[in-house]
């Protein structure tokens, strides 16, 4: 057990581990820092950027930062919302996103934070740019009209010899995720269900498994992202 | 499996971290990495082909498919534009018959725009397979394509030798070096291992000490303290350390480190070497960009020298223990690998994705150990530091920035060039040293740097007041401002690695913005939403590109803010943008009702 240290978040007392990377050590504290690219358990991308804080007055992405002792950051601060909002909304307009079509509406990460940032239309134009949706695998289908780039599916989804099955093609507003079909065919029914659950918006999908879960009975259909950590039982 | 790809991954040792070695070996052959290449790398390398894709598809000079016999890469930069650029393209176009990012359809010519190869200061360049052709004109480019049709080579259409080193033998190029003004560290008279004789009666201790002391802070632009960081890596742990040199200066309007590769490539190796001695190196990299690959047989022709001379290999200089040699390492086109982390990716046969930091090189770098990643030009002026002594160094420049600095000054003025000074000389000096008039603007620092305009040019070149890494483009009086930034938008959205959201589309957005006011669109609030917006991209990227893409827009509203406002709509506060005529054109044809005019 490593050992713990004392740290604030908007003026709260927390205590976490040592060492542990503050979106974890804040859910441990009943704080909910929004976060998109973050899975608990693998390497942080920092990539989303959406769980900007101010540390001791610096902004810097949680997911990647240890938590250290005496640590004083700002979490809900008007401009930091302001940012994450307009993140949400960047993501929004640079994709296309059909939120009623969608096979993962209700438990879409990225709509969930849309609702939680009370985004009622992004303020940026629409770029509508065409992207390709990959069908060629058995298993799965990957719908780059909805993918936000978070890496989630590049960074945890490989195959049992350590392969990726996932990697990221092009670079800047181009660039997309590239599959291997070849790997992605040798993908157990509970990988692939894995791997789209793993995805936080409907960019990965298990063929015919889409609409599984109906509607109202889908992840944020009843309560808003983020509030399961809130009402958790503080340490 | 070809016995060809197979030779090159074993030439490698098979090892994945020199993934950029074997695609650069491979593309080598045909112009161009096949899927079945890819294939066969994966196969070698024992890893998915996505992760091959992923760093092919990632560097600019890289590519999937055939870019034709002659592959002409443009310089799109706003220098190469001022100097008609545009015009060379469009001769380009005609000529071969085929359009900028396309191949001709015989496949004998490709055609790409390329972001600022380093020859601001002989602008409009191209690179033609390798070779560089500076000042090119309409005739000339029709020469080019007359030749290359009957069959010339690119080697045969080498028509002039730039002077200095670029005449020797092992360059033969036609690039000049425009060193316009020699100061007191970098272009001084050298005599290549007086550094290292030093080092013989050092300690690597006394070697931090005395970079400590001298107070150099990194040239490259950031302008972190150097002894300090070579402190900070002597004392972390690790298996090995690496010295990396950062000779991938890609800002736009830089040019200087090129200057040094030509003439003075044994003063910065030898500061690769003290700096390998002083935190307990065996291996240095040069990160070389591809664009100066031109430069290749000149630089390993010299650490063949050096490794004759016993500077480099077992026992340097006698050293008992002292090991250490130096490779160089290849880019292949992007701009964001200048940035220190996303260079130790990309010498990892990485995608150039800058890291999260903690933790930071010094501790966790190159193969996760610790190492140092200094500009070239930092490092051949430590070689001076330890040669000649920190009292000396010291006695030059301001309080704050000691020894010298090489500005790349290009744009509207009489003599683009390199230029050593000491820092602490204004805007102004350096306006009336390189022979210009009638500035508009200056851009200090390149694209990610700020725009000044004369109010600001009593001010002067030193850490303390306008520091930065050395790129100066003069912007004379009757340039567009708006244009101006509007091609940087544009490089920073080419180059941007597209791992942080802001920075991938947000760059898109402020673009977009920027051409509805140039069009004539813009209403005082799109202003007011640009400042907003590209202050945001100041504080949620990761790295120095995407905190500094909003610079140009930023800098240039503060400091240019009428020319923005003579292009707005006066007295409207409602967007005229939409045009519901253009909207709805598709669906008036298919119905054949078309709105009344």
């Amino acid at each position: 057990m490593s050992d713990k240290v004392k740290f604030k978040i908007d003026g709260k007392e927390c205590e976490a581990d040592q060492g542990l990377n503050l979106v974890e050590a804040a859910k441990q504290n009943g704080i909910y820092i929004p976060t998109l690219c973050h899975l608990e358990g693998v390497k942080a991308a920092g990539s989303c950027r959406i769980c900007n804080v101010k540390i001791n007055g610096r902004f810097m992405t949680a997911c990647t930062t240890p938590v250290s002792d005496g640590m004083e950051v700002e979490n809900s601060t008007e401009d930091i919302k302001e940012l994450r909002k307009i993140i949400v909304e960047t993501l929004f307009v640079s994709g296309n996103h059909y939120c009623p079509a969608c096979e993962k509406s209700g438990s879409c990460e990225l709509q969930a934070l849309g609702y939680r940032f009370t985004m009622l239309v992004p303020r940026f134009p629409y770029a509508f740019e065409p992207k390709e949706v990959d069908a060629k695998s058995t298993k799965l289908y990957i719908d780059r009209n909805r993918c936000v780039l978070c890496k989630r599916c590049v960074r945890s989804i490989k195959t049992k010899d350590g392969k990726s099955i996932f990697a990221v093609k092009g670079r800047g507003h181009n660039a997309m995720i590239n599959i291997d079909h070849e790997l992605a065919a040798q993908m157990t029914d509970e990988e692939a269900t894995a791997a789209m659950d793993t995805c936080p918006v409907g960019s990965i999908l298990k063929k015919e498994r889409g609409y599984f879960t109906p509607i109202g009975r889908r992840k944020y259909d009843k309560k808003p992202i983020g509030s399961d950590i809130e009402e958790s039982v503080t340490i | 499996m070809s016995s060809n790809i197979q030779s090159i991954v074993e030439k490698y040792g098979k090892n994945e971290t020199r993934l950029m070695d074997i695609l650069h070996d491979v593309h080598c052959e045909n112009g161009f990495v096949s899927d079945e290449e890819i294939k066969e790398i994966a196969l070698l390398l024992n890893i998915s082909k996505v992760d091959v894709e992923q760093t092919l598809t990632f560097y600019h000079f890289f590519s999937k498919n055939p870019r034709g016999k002659y592959t002409v890469y443009l310089n799109n930069s706003l220098v190469a534009k001022m100097m008609g650029r545009d015009e060379i393209a469009h001769t380009f176009e005609k000529a071969t018959g085929t359009k900028f990012g396309t191949v001709s359809d015989d496949g004998l010519f490709g055609l790409y725009d390329t972001s600022c190869i380093g020859m601001n200061d002989q602008e409009p360049a191209a690179i033609i397979n390798g070779i560089v052709f500076p000042k090119i004109t309409t005739y000339r480019v029709k020469e080019l394509v007359k030749s290359f049709r009957m069959g010339s080579s690119v080697q045969d259409m080498i028509n002039s030798f730039g002077g200095g080193q670029n005449q020797s033998e092992l360059i033969h190029a036609m690039v000049t070096n425009n060193l316009n003004r020699r100061g007191a560290v970098i272009f001084s008279d050298y005599t290549p291992g007086e550094g290292l004789e030093k080092l013989k009666s050092m300690s690597p201790e006394d070697v931090i000490a005395e970079v400590k002391n001298s107070n150099i802070r990194g040239r490259g632009g950031a302008g972190f303290p150097t002894g300090l960081k070579w402190d900070f890596c002597s004392k972390s742990p690790g298996d090995e350390k690496f010295v990396l040199c950062n000779a991938d200066e890609g800002e736009p309007g830089t040019f200087k480190d090129r200057v040094i590769l030509t003439e003075r490539p044994s003063l910065m190796f030898e500061g690769m070497i003290i700096a390998g001695y002083a935190i307990g190196a065996k291996q240095g990299i040069l990160y070389l960009r591809k664009e100066y690959e031109y430069l290749k047989n000149h630089l390993e022709f010299v650490l063949n020298e050096f490794r004759e001379k016993g500077f480099l290999g077992k026992s340097i200089l006698g050293i008992d223990g002292f090991d250490y040699d130096i490779r160089i390492q290849f880019g292949a086109g992007a701009y964001v690998c200048g940035e220190e982390s996303a260079l130790i990716e990309s010498c990892e046969g990485k995608r150039g994705e800058p890291r999260n930091r903690p933790p930071f090189p010094v501790q966790v770098g190159y193969l996760n150990q610790p190492t140092i990643i200094n500009n070239v030009e930092s490092l051949s002026s430590v070689t001076k530091i330890i040669s000649n002594g920190s009292v000396w160094f010291k006695s030059m420049g301001t309080k704050e920035s000691s020894g010298t600095k090489l500005l790349s000054i290009s744009g509207d003025l009489k003599y683009p060039g390199t230029f050593e000074v000491e820092w602490g000389m204004s805007i102004n000096e350096m306006l009336e040293m390189a022979g210009a008039s009638d500035v508009k603007a200056v851009q200090v620092g390149g694209p990610s740097g700020r725009l000044i305009a004369p109010n600001e040019f009593h001010r002067t070149i030193c850490y303390e007041d306008l520091p930065t890494g050395g790129a100066m483009i003069v912007i004379g009086e009757g340039r567009s401002i708006l244009e101006t930034v509007m091609n940087f938008m544009d490089f920073f959205i080419d180059e941007s690695c597209g791992s942080c959201a802001p920075c991938r589309y947000l760059t898109v957005i402020l673009r977009n913005k920027l051409k509805k006011i140039i069009d004539g669109k813009g209403v005082s609030k799109d202003l007011e939403e640009i400042v907003h917006w590209g202050k945001q991209m100041k504080i949620a990227n990761r790295c120095g590109l995407g905190q500094s893409a909003a610079n140009p827009i930023l800098t240039s509203i503060e400091n240019f803010r009428g020319e923005y406002e003579a292009k707005i709509e006066k007295g409207k506060d409602y967007d005229t943008e939409f045009d519901l005529n253009s909207a709805i054109i598709e669906s008036s044809r298919a119905v054949g009702r078309f709105p009344e005019a």
